[in-house]
């Protein structure tokens, strides 16, 4: 088999597996797949940046809180149906990708952290600001009337898992196109050598930018999604932590794998979804697991499987 | 009519403050030929380079590529107008392959056609003689190894100018003697700019020669008018040039 | 009040904040300037510091100040100590890797923030200052006799404020003489400028690290202890310091002292103020936007050396 046929098994495979899972699994875990499957397009987003171009950013809350509130307050202040409504939460997190992108990364390494989260902390604090339209750090809900398609109520369960299915199928196997492009191999190539990429005549800046909008979009898609499917909008996903769960997930399940988003977010979501119900500090757990894998195990799952055994894991 | 000089500097300059790496150094390097550009630790020519590649802004003074003015061009598109580069310390990508690496200099250009790129890959591969180490990571690399990798890079962009910075420092005598047949083999179709201190290297493949010290042009010509150059001879040895 | 004493008002507690800004951002200065290492985990080691100081206060009881001076003596040290402790069993194994340090901080921050929450709690407690005597501040008046001192009511500062801005003050002077003036402090500076070298000289550098590690976190500690019988001890009030300290860090310039004390000054004052005339949000909002043009335009900030 090339490594082109292996992969596209692999993608396809890890897709028939979750379709198959809707079927198989209780109810309860049902409802979880579906809210896996959302936060995992949030870490394929953070992955491209960070796991391919080798840019850690602390500051993807910012783009993940744009498509959420560009479509809550679409929805609920624009009276906007799910389609359009959609589409400006996804046009809201590029563009935002766009201008926090074309300054930040006139700054490398600690200072682009800095900056990504200083960022991420302005939005944050100006969606707190103006609370008379956000609701702040309560939030608000995004009423079960106007999360329907041409009639079909996306809130019943099936329907949810359905279109995360889908969305997350989309951008699963859009990045797995991407990543094996010669655009993917010249973000690896900014990672492993930045300078070396640019004395062969590549254009780096716009590379990254390219990157890191691409990056930040498909984050904003995650927000809206978990609007429009679970109808909650609230500032704490624009908070500091939604910025580090992605790194977290990425690191647990292999940076720079396309399955590793997918892993972290599964098995994170079971661990922390475990701890909760033994202590309120669950996020302990959290604070563990990343020393633990920075110590031990920085590749990740899938990265220590590319390692071992399977070489051509893209 | 293709001119007789690919690139042409006039003025370049370059100055730190108080420090003068380069100073008004007017350069023309002629087409198809191994030029050398030799002289003594400090003299300015990774500067020069740099400058002639776009690594380092120049404080005044132009550069012409092909009759163009690329003064104002960054590196890297100059690099898309024919220029390769290869590092004095080698800079290549160390969690890839060597396949992947040549691969990546191949496919600025060729990565639209998947065939006409995995043969030009391979062909590198082959005239540097790692074709058999095409899966290893390039981390793990043996030192003459790399250095041979890092050629290999500015062979797969099929440039029109070729600079090298030190290629040969810390090769075995074998592994320099496979250089200098290779850059022999090159310079039919390409022009190569090389910085040497191995004078044997130099007498070997240069077909002009280019002396720097202290940041300014001393001399250039034949290898042997350079040589017995009396100006040059006391720019190495700390000689007082009438004695 | 008018505006003028509302202004003195703001100003005073904005010299507060300074203060224990001041001691915070050192503390993280020193760490970043002599290991490159940016410590995450700073607000919450600062943290430590006020729970520990309740914790200290309550099991010593009896008189405020007895339980205080405890603190002060006592909590530093162990904050320091536990500091050191994460420097030898994460930071040394990861040999400072910038991008490792950063998720590792980021792991130790959760850590000591979720374990508090276990075993504190998420309430705020309160520790009494050990003396608070309130001081009506006099302002001056242009009124029908000429100049007059007035005493406005609500014009007022306690003992106890002022106490630490001095502390503060005092603090800083100490660092600055151990730093400038004793062997130790030329060990620090010498690793700071060239590690290798300081290495090659016979300088433990590995220890001088836990050492430093311990300081950095030790200083934020002894700011929280001065400031908690200001606040309440919270699991959660690592979060601004952080932030702050992080801000105070940038637009001073790294590797810079002198820089880092008058940036907290600055945004100490101007935070105070921006506060107390405008909403703390739009204060933080303008804080946070102005380190982050500050590192994208002017990255070596007021007065630093090395860039981010």
């Amino acid at each position: 088999m090339t490594t082109q046929s292996k992969s596209i098994t692999l993608h396809l495979g890890v897709l028939a597996l979750l379709a198959v899972l809707f079927f198989v699994l209780p109810a309860y875990h049902v409802g979880a797949f579906s809210r896996i499957m959302v936060l995992a397009i949030y870490a394929i987003g953070f992955n491209l940046l960070f796991g391919y171009t080798g840019l850690l950013s602390l500051g993807h809350a910012m783009f993940f809180a744009a498509g959420m509130y560009g479509f809550g307050l679409s929805v609920n202040l624009g009276g906007l149906p799910v389609i359009p409504a959609f589409a400006i939460a996804v046009a809201t997190a590029g563009l935002l990708a766009v201008g926090a992108g074309y300054l930040a990364l006139r700054t490398i390494g600690v200072a682009f952290m800095i900056v990504t989260l200083m960022f991420a902390q302005t939005v944050y604090l100006v969606i707190l600001y103006f609370g008379e339209y956000t609701r702040g750090d309560e939030g608000f809900i995004v009423q079960q009337a106007q999360r329907s398609i041409a009639g079909i109520d996306l809130t019943s369960e099936t329907a949810r898992y359905a279109t995360a299915f889908i969305l997350f199928a989309l951008c699963f196997l859009v990045m797995a196109r991407l990543v094996q492009s010669p655009f993917g191999k010249r973000l690896v190539a900014i990672r492993e050598n930045e300078e070396r990429a640019r004395m062969l005549g590549y254009d780096v800046g716009r590379l990254k930018l390219q990157a890191l909008v691409v990056s930040g979009t498909v984050s904003g898609v995650a927000g809206a999604a978990y609007a429009l499917l679970f109808g909650y909008v609230g500032a704490s996903f624009a908070a500091v932590h939604y910025s580090i769960f992605p790194l977290l997930w990425v690191l647990l399940g292999g940076a720079g794998t396309t399955i590793g988003p997918l892993i972290g977010v599964m098995f994170m979501f079971y661990l922390i979804d475990f701890s909760s119900g033994l202590t309120n500090a669950y996020m302990l757990v959290a604070g563990v697991a990343l020393v633990l894998i920075t110590l031990f195990a920085p590749h990740g799952l899938a990265g220590v499987l590319r390692k071992k055994v399977f070489k051509w894991l893209p | 009519m293709a001119a007789v000089n690919i690139l042409e500097t006039k003025g370049l300059t370059k100055s730190y403050g108080g420090v003068h790496a380069n100073t008004d150094v007017d350069f023309v390097l002629p087409r198809n030929k191994i030029t050398a550009l030799i002289g003594p630790n400090g003299a300015g020519k990774s500067t020069f380079v740099g400058m002639v590649s776009g690594r380092t802004l120049p404080t005044r003074g132009t550069v012409h590529f092909e009759g163009q003015d690329i003064s104002g061009l960054p590196a890297h598109k100059r690099m898309q107008l024919g220029m390769a580069y290869t590092f004095q310390i080698t800079s290549i990508f160390p969690g890839l392959s060597v396949e992947d690496n040549v691969s990546l200099a191949a496919g600025r250009k060729l990565a639209h056609d998947k065939a006409a790129h995995a043969a030009k890959t391979a062909a590198a591969l082959e005239k540097i003689g790692l074709s058999d180490r095409r899966d290893q990571i390039a981390s793990d690399l043996s030192y003459g190894h790399r250095r041979v990798l890092e050629i290999a890079l500015g062979l797969a962009q099929d440039p029109k100018l070729f600079i090298l910075d030190e290629p040969t420092q810390g090769l075995a005598e074998g592994e320099v003697d496979a250089f200098v047949a290779l850059m022999r083999g090159l310079a039919k179709d390409t022009t190569i700019l090389l910085i040497e201190h191995n004078m044997r290297v130099v007498a070997d493949t240069a077909d002009h020669v280019a002396v720097l010290d202290q940041g300014r042009l001393l001399a250039s010509g034949s290898f042997d008018e350079v040589q017995t150059n009396t100006a040059v001879q006391s720019a190495y040895l700390g000689t007082p040039a009438n004695v | 009040m008018d505006f003028g004493p509302h202004l003195m008002l703001a100003s005073i507690e904005g010299a507060v904040i300074s203060a224990i800004l001041v001691l915070t951002a050192v503390g993280l200065s020193i760490v970043f300037g002599v290991m490159r290492v940016v410590n995450v985990a700073h607000g919450e080691f600062f943290m430590l510091g006020a729970v520990l100081a309740w914790a200290v206060t309550v099991t010593i009881g009896g008189h405020p100040a007895l339980g205080f001076v405890a603190a002060l003596a006592i909590v530093p040290v162990l904050v320091g100590c536990i500091a050191a402790g994460v420097d030898r069993l994460i930071l040394k194994r990861i040999n400072y890797d910038v991008d490792r340090t950063i998720v590792a901080t980021i792991g130790v921050l959760y850590i000591v923030q979720q374990s508090t929450l276990m075993l504190y709690g998420p309430e705020a407690r309160p520790v009494e200052a050990p003396f608070n005597t309130r001081l009506a501040l006099p302002w001056v008046e242009l009124g029908e006799n000429g100049f007059q001192m007035i005493w406005p009511w609500g014009l007022s500062v306690t003992s106890y404020k002022l106490f630490v801005i001095f502390a503060a003050i005092a603090v800083l002077g100490v660092l600055w003489l151990v730093l400038t003036r004793t062997k130790v402090g030329l060990i620090m500076r010498a690793t700071q400028q060239d590690r290798d070298m300081a290495q090659a000289f016979g300088v433990p550098v590995a220890q001088v690290y836990s050492w430093v590690f311990g300081l950095g976190a030790g200083l934020a500690a002894l700011g929280a202890v001065l400031v908690v019988p200001i606040q309440q001890a919270h699991y959660l009030m690592g979060g601004d310091p952080l932030l702050l300290a992080f801000i105070v860090v940038i637009i001073g310039g790294l590797g810079s002292l002198p820089g880092t004390v008058i940036a907290a000054v600055l945004i100490g004052m101007s935070d105070g103020i921006i506060s107390v005339f405008f909403s703390p949000t739009l204060a933080k909002i303008i804080a946070t936007l102005l380190v982050a043009l500050v590192l994208v335009f002017r990255p070596q900030g007021l007065m630093g050396r090395i860039a981010v």
